[in-house]
Formats: structure tokens, C-alpha cells, sequence
């Protein structure tokens, strides 16, 4: 399987030309930062509800 | 991160010209460079310090702690990996790591790290307490900065002075809960401390070998094997008593203490065959029971703790 990008033309201009694994490993690392930042964003949502205490379910200290 | 980055020498093929290429990194790769299963047993040990802890942590506290303390194991990891991609590149057992191995580069590796390494001290910091995130961080700087870059490529003693770093994750997770630093912590920590040493002198009897060509001092390589195995006897010695000290100093109950004696005694027993054996059977038995050894104790520590709880009565 080739991995290794092709430098050259691509529709006519100069630039890199992803192989398809490129493509596929690319779009991997997208979806992981992806998921990443919603993770952050949910725990710093849930970290600031039990902070300032509004949390109905929270256990008596 | 950024798709396309500067080829580092280990990362780049051979004969590929001088021009940017990118990234040939999958995820895979990434989580491979937070070394996940030394970040298990972190994470484990870390989880044990703070649940053991008196006093109350939300749950959703405790575990955004544990996620900045295993995040931060990560990072330190990956940038040992950074820092030692050309010795992980001529040594058997690391030359397929995502840097040697040309899948990642140098710089993106010291990106992920140096990242990863800011995100878990400000989080840990802002969700648990500073002291715990200093620990956090002191933890990071000293795997990467003294055992890493200093000790690892400079004394035989790497290991030894090294462990310390591998020791801390308790203490912060006691950290995290508390807001200081008990005498019960500083026991877990020492506890780790001294199993250090025969862990990872056991698993370099037989990898000698990769530590010579790699030019790491390690005990058998610059002392031989019957120096080591000596030191793994005396380490192994120091470290059964101090298992089995939560329990003698009260704040571990029976079923710790029984438990703790036996495994400390299977201990011993193995690096007494170590230290008497001139083949590697031994070393690999002990290698192996050293990390059900610390599993189980910990373990043990948690259940008894939990139990203590349940019956309401004081350990």
C-alpha cells in the first residue's frame, strides 16, 4: 500500500496530492480531535454545574 | 496538529527529498505514543490514593482528576518517546514505537506532549486543587527532564532514582481528594518506590542486550548480571516489609495485611530463585508477579478500605 504523497501538479497548480491512506488517516485524526473537544466541552459543562453547586443529584458532602 | 510537518530524521524514509510530507499518523499512533498500559497501572495506583483518602471528592471531580492524572502519564510519555526516539530505534523492543518506526515525527510527538502535559496540570489544577496539579506537574518534569534526558542515558541507578516518578500517581490522587499530603500517601508512594527496581532489573536480564547496543547504562549491562540479580534480592527484601506496613501502622485492616504477607513472601521467594539461577526463568517469573504483586496489594487496599466502610468500623 502506498502512503507516501505525490508532489506535483493537481488541477494544474503545484501542491501535495494525498493518497488515499493519507486521505483515510487524516480524516481519522479529524474525528478524534473531534470527539476530544466535545469530551472537554461536556466535562468542563459538568465540572462548572458541580462547582457552583447547582447539581440536583449532588450528594451530601 | 497539523496535517503537514516538518519530517524528523527517524520519521522520514529513507530517501525521501527534503520537502514537507504529511502526516502518515493514525490515531492508533498517538494513543501508542501515551505508552496506555504504563498509564493503567498510573491511572489504577492514582485511583486507589484517592478513594483510599479521607474525606469527600464528587464523584465528577474525581474522575475529571483521574483523567488529567492518566492524561498527564501520557504525556510524559510521549515525550520520553520523543526525547528517546533514537535509542528506541536500534533496541528490539521499542523499534516499532510511532517514531522509530517513521510514523510520527519528532516535533509532532513533542507538540502532542508539551500539549497534553499544559491541558492535564490547568485542568487538574481548576478541578480538584493546585497542590494536586503541582505534584502533576512535578511528576511530568521529572520523568521527562531527570529520568529522561539525565539519569536513563547516565547511571545505572536510573531506574532507582527514575522510579520516584512512577510513584507520585498515588499521592496525587491523594492530593486530589485532600488538599494535602497524609503519611499514608507518602507509604504507597514508597511502596512503589522500592517495586521499582526489581520490576525493571528482572525484565533487563534478558533485554541486555537492547540496553548495551543502545548505549543505556543499565545494572547489567555496567555491573553484570550477578551484581543485579543480588540487587534485586536486597530491593525485593526492603519492599515486602514495606507492603505490609499500611496494615502494622493501622491504616490497612486484616485482609490487606494477610494479603500483603503472602505476596510479599511470593516476593521474596522469586528473587531468592532470581539471585540463586544463572538462566532467566526466574527473572521472567518475577517480572511477571511483580506487576500482579503491586496490582494485587493495591487492589486489596481499595476492597479493604471499601469494606471498612461498608461496616462501618475504623481500620
Amino acid at each position: 500500500m502506498t502512503i507516501m504523497a505525490r508532489h506535483g501538479e493537481h488541477d494544474g497548480e503545484e501542491g501535495v496530492v494525498l493518497t488515499e491512506e493519507q486521505k483515510r488517516r487524516r480524516r481519522a485524526r479529524s474525528i478524534a480531535i473531534a470527539l476530544a473537544l466535545g469530551a472537554l466541552v461536556f466535562l468542563f459543562y459538568a465540572l462548572t454545574i458541580v462547582k457552583v453547586g447547582l447539581h440536583p443529584l449532588q450528594p451530601a458532602p | 496538529m497539523s496535517l503537514l510537518t516538518e519530517g524528523a530524521e527517524v520519521a522520514r524514509p529513507a530517501g525521501a527529498d527534503a520537502r514537507v510530507e504529511p502526516s502518515l499518523a493514525g490515531v492508533g499512533d498517538y494513543i501508542a505514543l501515551m505508552k496506555p498500559r504504563v498509564m493503567s497501572l498510573v491511572v489504577f495506583t492514582a485511583l486507589v490514593g484517592l478513594m483510599v483518602a479521607p474525606g469527600y471528592l464528587h464523584p465528577v471531580v474525581g474522575f475529571i482528576s483521574l483523567l488529567c492524572i492518566a492524561v498527564g502519564a501520557g504525556a510524559a510519555g510521549a515525550l520520553n518517546m520523543w526525547y528517546d526516539a533514537d535509542i528506541d530505534a536500534v533496541m528490539a523492543r521499542t523499534a516499532d514505537r510511532p517514531i522509530p518506526a517513521g510514523r510520527v515525527t519528532r516535533g509532532e510527538a513533542l507538540g502532542f506532549g508539551v500539549t497534553l502535559a499544559g491541558g492535564s496540570v490547568a485542568v487538574l489544577g481548576l478541578a480538584a486543587n493546585w497542590l494536586a496539579a503541582g505534584l502533576l506537574a512535578f511528576t511530568i518534569f521529572f520523568y521527562v527532564a531527570i529520568y529522561t534526558m539525565w539519569l536513563k542515558r547516565s547511571t545505572p541507578q536510573n531506574i532507582v532514582i527514575g522510579g520516584a516518578a512512577g510513584a507520585f500517581p498515588p499521592m496525587i490522587g491523594w492530593a486530589a481528594a485532600t488538599g494535602g499530603l497524609g503519611i499514608e500517601s507518602l507509604v504507597l508512594f514508597l511502596i512503589i518506590f522500592f517495586w521499582t527496581p526489581p520490576h525493571f532489573w528482572a525484565l533487563s536480564l534478558w533485554r541486555a542486550g537492547d540496553y548495551a547496543r543502545a548505549g543505556i547504562p543499565m545494572l547489567p549491562v555496567v555491573a553484570g548480571p550477578a551484581e543485579t540479580r543480588r540487587q534485586i534480592l536486597i530491593y525485593s527484601l526492603v519492599l515486602a516489609p514495606l507492603g505490609v506496613l499500611p496494615w502494622v501502622a493501622g491504616y490497612a485492616g486484616a485482609l490487606y495485611g494477610v494479603t500483603s504477607l503472602v505476596m510479599g513472601a511470593g516476593m521474596i521467594g522469586l528473587a531468592v530463585r532470581v539471585k540463586c539461577e544463572t538462566g532467566l526463568t526466574g527473572a521472567k517469573q518475577l517480572f511477571g508477579f511483580s506487576i500482579l504483586y503491586l496490582f494485587v496489594l493495591f487492589a486489596v487496599l481499595l476492597a479493604d478500605d471499601r469494606l471498612a466502610h461498608l461496616l462501618g468500623r475504623s481500620v
